[in-house]
């Protein structure tokens, strides 16, 4: 231990006088979230409708209507039968048809009617499902409105509410800010200390400290320690960006988020040490850290939920650390959760920690 | 149980994979002593440095330095020992007097405990003390990682090839260095591929595909050698090192600086030979006795093997 202030000096000696490390901590970040936001929205926005109207009712007319109103929708003409519009659908120009029976209207009371039909191009999943799923709701809606003009009981459609607690109005943004903040963590916290480390070996330095009576902690906490650091200043500095650029603040304490954060770095950094402390070479350490980086940014929750994984997949992320971690900061940013509330998270990555960086420690070897 | 010995290696060998680097090798250093590992590449000297150094373990056999096992008792060897690897591993972004200060911290002594030790060396690199390691000449390179391998104040010094890629003026000046440590009773162990260097050596280990041929002082290694030399040279090298490779009495040819080298029996006429080559249509042919050297030495041992 009496080492490690001397290590640690070279090591933020070295950091501070590479040509390219302290620009990468600083300016990928901030590109990071600086664009990313804009360009990950899963909002599907201006989908190309054609409608058939065969029914040519003032309920057609306002289902017409509110597609024409909303932003969601760009309707891109009435065609007079479905061929027509499946032609245009086939040509790309539009990704939904919207198909309203001949006497809908008429039927509509006696509940009788032929169902308004919908098709959406599936080529782009997501456009095409949540396309048609925006369609079905307009169409519920104007029925609804015409059923209560009429007199009509209303329908139970009328009565479901939905409203998106935490994030009210489903800004994707919103939901994608913590998660890059994660893959930011992963990035620096897990690939740098990793390639520092690896670089040691390429580079022969390492043999020289490891015929120094250095001690194997020492060596690691020198190696971990400048990371944390960095981590950590990484993480204000993109949630200072967060709330200037996205009005984004966390709801829950600063603390928490940060207390958090820091079990996870630890977990990272962790993580690449043990990796290059086993790799030869740098293609070593950057696929083995890639195959986990992949895991953990698909596996974790951070773009898909967990929840809509199949069962066996859940069970896996359980034990990948991003998920605890992904699912905690989602919790302290968008809901103010508490570190009471989230106890569970925050064992689970201060074992995660521990056990990491064990086996980093000890998975350094000064023999070959 | 230390005495005056400073390296002791007995039956040592080290295995990768299928390849066996060092096979069954035993010699002793002793105090003081500058000892040459002399040997072509591929001998297997930095497996036996790496051995030395703790870097790694040995599949059998045992090796003690300074008096300590070097798998039992690694730690305290690190204390002791000054090791120089054949590749310049110094920090190359930190400036001289930086690697300095941190190998010294290292080891828990300061620049200026052992400043009487390196000055010598070092004051050589004091016009470059603020300058990156990684920006010094080779020649340079060598001196501060002798430094820093020397700022602890080692009682051994493992050098592995430390003048290789260095120019003769550095090397020269290099091998001044160690004969000054070694009057400081420091022991070096120094690997090098060139044979003119062994002569500077109190002893030799002359070594081939990881066994020691011999070990001798620079002196007896030459006096072993039991032929009788030539030096050929002429206008066709190429074509003479043919045709003394064809006559009878010639045991080895082998090209040697700007002349052949040969190796004959007793009854070999040097005369007869050259008057027979110029028949042949050489031109300029220099036929001469020469004294053996340590590589002459070594090239009849390796034919040996």
């Amino acid at each position: 231990m009496r080492t490690l202030p001397v290590l640690l000096e070279k090591e933020f000696r070295l950091f501070f006088r590479s040509p390219f490390l302290p620009k990468v901590v600083v300016l990928f970040p901030l590109m990071i979230m600086l664009v990313i936001p804009w360009v990950t929205t899963l909002d599907v926005r201006h989908i190309d409708v054609a409608v058939v109207d065969g029914d040519h009712s003032r309920t057609a007319r306002r289902i017409i209507h509110k597609i024409e109103a909303s932003e969601y929708f760009s309707l891109r003409g009435v065609e007079a039968d479905y061929a027509a519009a499946l032609r245009r659908l086939e040509a790309g120009e539009v990704d939904a048809i919207l198909e309203i029976p001949y006497r809908f209207e008429r039927n509509l009371t006696a509940r009788s009617s032929e169902p308004v039909h919908i098709a959406a191009n599936g080529v782009n999943a997501i456009k095409g499902s949540l396309g048609g799923q925006y369609l079905a709701a307009v169409v519920r809606e104007s029925i609804a409105e015409r059923i209560r003009e009429l007199g009509g009981e209303d329908s139970a459609e009328g009565l479901v509410v939905v409203q998106n607690r935490y994030n009210p109005t489903l800004d994707y943004r919103f939901y994608m800010i913590p998660a890059l903040m994660i893959m930011l963590l992963v990035m620096i916290c897990g690939f740098l200390p990793a390639l520092n480390l690896v670089g040691e070996k390429e580079s022969g330095t390492i043999e020289q400290i490891n015929v120094s009576p250095v001690g194997r902690w020492s060596f690691a906490l020198a190696k971990l320690i400048p990371f944390w650091v960095i981590g950590l200043i990484v993480l204000g500095l993109v949630m200072i960006v967060a709330r200037l650029l996205y009005g984004l603040a966390p709801e829950g304490s600063i603390a928490a988020i940060f207390l958090a954060a820091a079990l996870f770095i630890f977990t990272m950094s962790g993580l690449g040490l043990g990796i290059a402390n086993r790799s030869a070479n740098m293609q070593q350490t950057m696929f083995v850290m890639f195959f986990f980086v992949m895991l953990f940014i698909l596996l974790s929750g951070l773009v898909t939920p967990v929840e809509s994984m199949p069962r066996w997949a859940q069970g896996l992320t359980r034990i990948l650390p991003p998920r605890y971690f992904v699912d905690a900061m989602r919790a302290l940013y968008l809901k103010g959760a508490s570190i009471a509330d989230l106890w569970v998270n925050y064992a689970a990555l201060a074992l995660f920690a521990l056990a990491v960086n064990g086996w980093a420690a000890l998975s350094y070897r000064k023999q070959l | 149980m230390v005495g005056d010995v400073a390296i002791r290696v007995e039956g040592l060998v080290k295995r990768y994979g299928a390849v066996t680097a060092l096979d069954g090798v035993g010699f002793e250093v002793r105090r003081g002593e500058l000892f040459g590992l002399i040997g072509p590449d591929g001998a297997g000297k930095t497996t036996l440095f790496r051995l030395l150094a703790t870097l790694l373990t040995p599949d059998a056999g045992r090796a003690e330095v300074d008096g300590c096992d070097i798998v039992r008792e690694a730690r305290a060897i690190r204390s002791r020992v000054g090791y120089m690897p054949g590749r310049f591993s110094l920090y190359a972004d930190l400036s001289v007097e930086e690697n300095l200060a941190f190998f010294a911290a290292l080891f828990g002594v300061s620049v200026r405990d052992n400043y009487g030790l390196i000055e010598p060396i070092y004051r050589q690199l004091e016009p470059f003390r603020t300058r990156r390691a990684g920006k010094l000449s080779g020649g340079m390179k060598q001196k501060l990682a002798l430094c820093c391998a020397l700022i602890h104040r080692p009682s051994v010094l493992l050098l592995d090839e430390p003048t290789t890629g260095v120019d003769p003026v550095s090397r020269s000046e290099f091998w001044e260095m160690l004969a000054r440590l070694r009057s400081e009773g420091i022991s070096i162990l120094v690997a090098t591929p060139y044979m003119d260097e062994a002569q500077r050596c109190d002893r030799v280990a002359l070594c081939d595909r990881g066994r020691l041929l011999a070990v001798e002082t620079p002196d007896g290694v030459v006096a072993s050698f039991d032929g009788v030399l030539y030096a050929l040279s002429g206008r066709e090298m190429f074509g003479l090192l043919a045709a003394a490779r064809a006559e009878a009495g010639v045991e080895a040819c082998y090209p040697f600086g700007a002349v052949h080298h040969l190796r004959v029996a007793r009854e070999f006429d040097p005369e007869r030979f050259r008057r027979r080559l110029l028949a042949e249509g050489f031109h300029e042919v220099g036929i001469r006795r020469v004294e053996p050297g340590i590589e002459d030495v070594f090239i009849k041992r390796m034919e040996h093997e």
